[in-house]
C-alpha cells in the first residue's frame, strides 16, 4: 500500500524537523510513500460556514489527486489534517458543497470524498502498529518523562475527526511508551494553546500556553511532544519556558536511530 | 436587509440548529476563552435564536474565540456554538471595511519563529 504524503506549507519552512524526521522514520519502518504531486496549501483553518466553497477548493484538489494515486492521504501537521479531513467529510456528506466544488473544479472524475485522510500517528497505530515500532527501536528513550500535547485540531469535533477519545486520548501516550519513554498524563493536554490569536491578542495566547506548560511541569513532564507547528510556536514562545517542546517525529527518529 | 433576515442568514450559514439548545451552559463552561468574552458561547446561541443580531456583530468575542471546538464537542444536544460565532464573524469581516487585521502592520508584530500557519489562519479568520 502506497501513501500520498502531504507536507503542507509550514513543514517546508518553519517546521522542517517535523517533515525531515517524519520521512526518515517512514523509510526506516518500510512504509511506502511519495510526496503528493502539485499539492497546495490546505487553507490552514477549516472554513466552518456552510456557504464557503471557494476556500475549500485547494483541499479538494489535494484530496482528488490523492484519490488518483491510490486513495491514502498521509498528513503530519494537525491543522492540515483537520482541514483535509473535514473538507473530505463535506465532499462525502454535504450535497451542496460537493456539487458546487465539482462544478467549479471540473475534474476528469467527480470527487465525492473517496480518499482516506490518515494522520501520521494513525499510520503508526493502525497500519504499522506500536508493537512493531517498539521492536524497531534501537535507542529507547529510557528515563525520559514526556507529556503528550494533543491540542484541539486532531481531536475535535470527534464526530468527524474520529482520531481518539476526545476527552481522554491515549494515542500519543502509547507512542511515547513505544519509543521507550515514560508518558506523563496532565490535565491540560487537550486544551487550546492560544491558536491564531498570538499576534492579535498576545495576552490570551500567553495565558493559554502558560496554563498548558504549567500543568505539564507540575505533573512531572520534562518535555512535551506535539504534531502541530502552531502549538509548537505558542508553547515555546508563549509558555512558561520550562518545558521544551519537540515534534513527535524528532523523538521517533532518535529512538529508531535515524536522527543525525 | 433587516435584522430578522440577517439573523436567518447567519443561522443558515452556521449549519447548526440553535433551537435544540437546552441552555445547560456546558459550552461556556468548557470555553478556554470564556474570561475574554463579553458575550459567551451559550449567549451567541440564544441571541441568534431570538434574532438579536446587533450586539453580536459588535462583540469582542468574535476575536477571542479560538475555534478549538471544545463547545461543539461538549454540547449534549448536538448544537455547535463555534459555528454560530464563525457565522457572525463572517458577517462582520465580509462587509466592506470589516477586516480586523491590517497587513501593513503585521511586520512589527511578528518575529522569525512565527509559522506561516499562524499568519494564514489569522487572515482567514479575521479578514476577507
Amino acid at each position: 500500500m502506497k501513501f500520498s504524503y502531504y507536507p503542507g506549507c509550514t513543514l517546508k519552512t518553519k517546521a522542517k524537523q517535523l517533515d525531515l524526521y517524519g520521512r526518515k522514520c517512514l523509510e526506516k519502518l518500510g512504509v511506502d510513500f511519495e510526496e503528493i504531486k502539485e499539492w497546495q496549501c490546505c487553507g490552514a483553518v477549516y472554513p466552518v460556514s456552510k456557504d464557503e466553497v471557494a476556500t475549500k477548493l485547494s483541499a479538494v484538489r489535494t484530496l482528488a489527486n490523492a484519490k488518483a494515486e491510490g486513495g491514502k492521504l498521509l498528513t503530519l501537521c494537525s491543522a492540515c489534517h483537520h482541514v483535509l479531513k473535514r473538507v473530505n467529510d463535506d465532499m462525502k456528506n454535504d450535497d451542496n458543497i460537493r456539487l458546487k466544488a465539482n462544478n467549479y473544479l471540473a475534474l476528469d472524475e467527480e470527487y465525492a470524498g473517496e480518499t482516506d485522510v490518515i494522520h501520521y500517528l494513525e499510520l503508526l497505530r493502525d497500519y504499522v502498529g506500536f508493537d512493531k515500532i517498539k521492536a524497531a527501536v534501537v535507542n529507547p528513550l529510557k528515563n525520559q518523562k514526556i507529556g503528550a500535547y494533543y491540542g484541539c485540531l486532531l481531536l475535535r469535533p470527534s464526530e468527524t475527526l474520529a482520531f481518539d477519545n476526545p476527552e481522554n486520548p491515549k494515542i500519543i501516550e502509547d507512542f511515547i511508551t513505544a519509543i521507550g519513554a515514560t508518558p506523563v498524563t496532565y490535565a491540560f493536554r487537550n486544551e487550546c494553546c492560544g491558536a491564531y490569536v498570538s499576534t492579535t491578542s498576545k495576552d490570551l495566547a500567553v495565558k493559554k500556553s502558560t496554563k498548558v506548560t504549567d500543568s505539564a511541569k507540575n505533573a512531572g513532564a520534562e518535555k512535551l511532544v506535539t504534531a502541530c507547528p502552531l502549538c509548537m510556536y505558542n508553547l515555546t514562545e508563549n509558555g512558561n519556558g520550562e518545558v521544551p517542546v519537540y515534534y513527535f517525529t524528532e523523538l521517533l527518529a532518535e529512538a529508531l536511530g535515524v536522527k543525525e | 436587509m433587516d435584522r430578522k433576515e440577517q439573523a436567518k442568514l447567519i443561522k443558515e450559514r452556521s449549519g447548526t440548529d440553535v433551537r435544540k439548545c437546552m441552555k445547560c451552559g456546558k459550552c461556556s463552561g468548557r470555553c478556554p476563552a470564556y474570561a475574554e468574552m463579553d458575550i459567551k458561547p451559550h449567549q451567541f446561541v440564544s441571541y441568534i435564536e431570538k434574532g438579536e443580531v446587533e450586539k453580536l456583530l459588535e462583540s469582542k468575542s468574535l476575536y477571542t474565540c479560538l475555534s478549538c471546538f471544545a463547545c461543539v464537542e461538549r454540547c449534549p444536544r448536538g448544537v455547535a456554538p463555534a459555528n454560530v460565532i464563525e457565522a457572525v464573524r463572517q458577517e462582520v469581516v465580509r462587509a466592506q471595511g470589516g477586516n480586523k487585521v491590517q497587513a501593513e502592520k503585521i511586520p512589527e508584530t511578528i518575529n522569525e519563529a512565527i509559522p506561516q500557519q499562524l499568519l494564514v489562519s489569522m487572515f482567514r479568520k479575521f479578514n476577507k
